[in-house]
């Protein structure tokens, strides 16, 4: 079973890795950048699927990470003395000083890794702590993101405002745009993407991973087994943010533009579509999920713009309502027992039991729906 | 314009966006306190509102227009909201988090649904003659305090629909029902309420009420789209700062985030109130992390 899930991840891997060879340059950088959004996900099936903590402010650490790398690139493009153009616009006149360690590509690294992360998990740590959480946070979060894209407009002198940051110089010695590097991007797209996977999926199998789901099916039962569930959480919510950052910061180089428009509170819950649809509790649902949904909406949006909206709303509720366990518990429940019954003669097979990250229900008509959804899932 | 004038002004302002903020926020706060769920689509019934207030200015005659308008957003609102309640909150009953995603599909589906309708511009809605005008001091230390008579409305109607909400709930048998379920759900049910009759009402009532806010905030601004988007997260955070479902809190919760943004805006920009606002609520929450009122109870996993 674990061998299957392996070799499939591989041949997967391998698929995407040799699509440079299949694809036109166009579908491969979509593909780049929905790969690089996928990084994401994996983030949000740790601290949605996993821990049970939504969050609906996931764009902030995307934009922060996206932003910081973007204020790097956009100094590379100056010569000595000049400063960015839309300062001059905006009438500065200067280059801020929290903007001049950028010109330092090791600095822009570090901050685009360790600023979304400290600030979530300062962030969780302090809803956390008392005992907020559920709703309650959700809402904190998605506050969190109008609060940052408000500020990220009306501060257009150091923060290019509505149009945000574009038009770039060279990446660490390469020059976006060109052909050698844009596969080069892929290669990194993947190269980051591969591991993620590979951490995050050994991540969730061990002690700590574990804690998470017993925090997500029992919070209160973990406090009186010992455990203090506030730090996993912090932890968990930081490794997201983190995760979010890179993707933001590989998305800014396929992108070649990081706005306001990509961090606020539409976005932000946009990127929950995408591993609600893949499957909450799937890795590699999410990965699936973020790209059949981008996917989707590249298609309407250049065909119908007007519809994807439309067509966002009712993919969450029939989601939510109808295939909660999204295509990655499609996989699970149609594929993977399938080829698990052909190993099964092989060897012993053991049934993984699995529940929705909601807290336990209290009473009757709680206890009755739970039990219906029980049987849904287990079936 | 005197520096009284101007921070009297602030303070008035203060208060005439709590007292949209309540009208939003009521509705909310009172189904999370009995429902524990948040409906994100509550913001979209602010648009339905003014959209229904709209269309009754256009169909009906001048003289009646004001009082049909109101009741229309009241009760096309509350229809809607009985609606949502009955085909989709109801099914995903002990979900909270799936809810408010659910929920958020809908606010999506609604929005464009406005937007193709509408327009994306936005609708004007005229206010009455003679609720146009504004009340200026005219000497002494106030002088050029100004009170446009449309805010003024606007807070005598929150107002009025606090107390009524209040005497529904504290006077009737279906308020006593609701008080019920409140306290314990599983008693109530086993004494014989009907805890699913008491949440449609409850949440029909309190999308009619955004729907009411929603008609009276179109003669301030045109109604847009998005004019829900630009309410909602500050009534969220008024439900969070005032506890679970309780009236008195959300009123002072209201004030707070509605004084709080007025007071922040004389000392630096929108944007800075708002990431202002938003770390008060954090660091709010350390203290009080149920709200203002909380439910006491012995429960662990209440609320």
């Amino acid at each position: 079973m674990r061998n299957f899930r392996v070799v499939a991840c591989l041949l997967a891997l391998g698929v995407l890795a040799l699509a440079p060879a299949y694809l036109s340059a166009y579908e491969l950088s979509l593909l780049g950048r929905f790969l690089a959004l996928s990084i994401l996900a994996l983030g949000l099936t740790m601290t949605w699927g996993r821990t049970g903590i939504l969050s609906l402010g996931q764009g902030v650490f995307f934009g922060l990470g996206g932003y910081f790398l973007a204020m790097h690139l956009k100094l590379m493009r100056l010569g000595a003395g000049e400063i960015p153009d839309f300062m001059e616009w905006t009438g500065l006149g200067y280059l801020p000083w929290w903007w001049k360690p950028f010109y330092s590509g090791a600095f822009s690294l570090a901050t685009i890794i360790l600023v979304p992360a400290l600030l979530a998990g300062a962030l969780a740590w302090l809803v956390f702590r008392r005992r907020v959480g559920g709703v309650y946070f959700a809402i904190i979060t998605q506050a969190l993101a109008l609060a940052f894209s408000t500020l990220l407009i009306s501060q257009q002198k150091y923060t290019g405002g509505f149009n945000g940051l574009t038009d770039f110089g060279d990446a660490f010695g390469f020059t976006l745009g060109d052909n050698g590097a844009q596969l080069g991007l892929y290669w990194l797209t993947l190269g980051v993407l591969a591991p993620a996977f590979a951490f995050s999926a050994w991540l969730l199998d061990t002690h700590f991973g574990k804690l998470l789901c017993a925090i997500r099916d029992g919070e209160n039962r973990v406090r009186f087994l010992g455990y203090d569930p506030v730090p996993y959480k912090a932890a968990v919510f930081a490794l997201g943010a983190l995760f979010a950052a890179v993707a933001g910061a590989l998305f800014t180089l396929h992108d070649g533009v990081i706005s306001p428009a990509m961090v606020g509170v539409v976005p932000s819950i946009e990127m929950i579509i995408w591993v609600a649809v893949g499957g909450r509790e799937s890795l590699a649902g999410a990965v699936l999920g973020t790209l059949v949904v981008n996917l989707c909406k590249d298609w309407v949006s250049s065909a119908m713009p007007e519809l994807w909206l439309f067509a966002m709303g009712v993919l969450f509720i029939v989601v939510v309502t109808i295939f909660p366990r999204g295509l990655g518990g499609m996989l699970e429940g149609w594929l993977l027992p399938g080829a698990e019954g052909l190993l099964a003669r092989f060897g012993d097979r053991k049934k993984r039991a699995s529940r929705l990250g909601e807290a336990p229900p209290r009473g009757s008509q709680r206890a009755e729906m739970m039990k219906k959804s029980e049987v849904q899932q287990n079936a | 314009m005197t520096d009284y004038a101007l921070l009297a002004g602030q303070l008035f302002n203060g208060v005439s966006v709590a007292s949209i903020l309540l009208l939003a926020a009521l509705g909310l706060a009172l189904s999370f306190g009995l429902m524990r769920v948040i409906n994100m689509a509550h913001g979209e019934m602010l648009m339905v509102g003014g959209y229904l207030s709209f269309l009754t200015y256009r169909l009906a005659p001048a003289r009646l227009g004001f009082g049909l308008a109101l009741i229309a957003a009241f009760v096309g609102a509350a229809a809607f909201g009985a609606l949502l309640e009955l085909v989709l909150i109801r099914r995903l009953y002990g979900r909270p988090l799936d809810t408010l995603l659910a929920t958020w599909g809908v606010s999506l589906a609604l929005q464009q649904a406005a937007r193709s309708i509408f327009g994306a511009i936005g609708v004007e809605v005229t206010a009455p003659k003679w609720l146009a005008g504004s009340f200026t001091v005219k000497g002494g230390l106030m002088a050029g305090f100004n009170l446009p008579y449309v805010r003024l409305f606007i807070i005598a109607l929150a107002v009025f629909v606090l107390g009524g909400v209040w005497l529904f709930i504290q006077r009737t048998r279906l308020g006593l029902y609701v008080r019920a379920v409140h306290q314990d759900r599983e008693m109530a049910e086993a004494l014989g309420v009907n805890t699913g009759l008491v949440d449609l009402v409850i949440f029909a009532l309190g999308t009619g009420v955004a729907g009411l806010a929603g008609s009276v905030l179109a003669f301030i601004a045109p109604v847009t789209p998005t004019v829900g988007q630009s309410y909602i997260v500050y009534a969220f955070l008024v439900v969070i700062l005032g506890g679970l479902g309780s009236l008195l809190g959300t009123l002072l919760a209201a004030a707070v985030v509605g004084l709080f943004s007025a007071g922040a805006q004389i000392f630096t920009s929108v944007s800075f109130a708002d990431v202002l606002l938003l770390m008060f609520v954090i660091g709010f929450i350390q203290f009080r992390p149920s709200g203002i009122f909380a439910a006491r109870g012995r429960a662990l996993e209440e609320g």
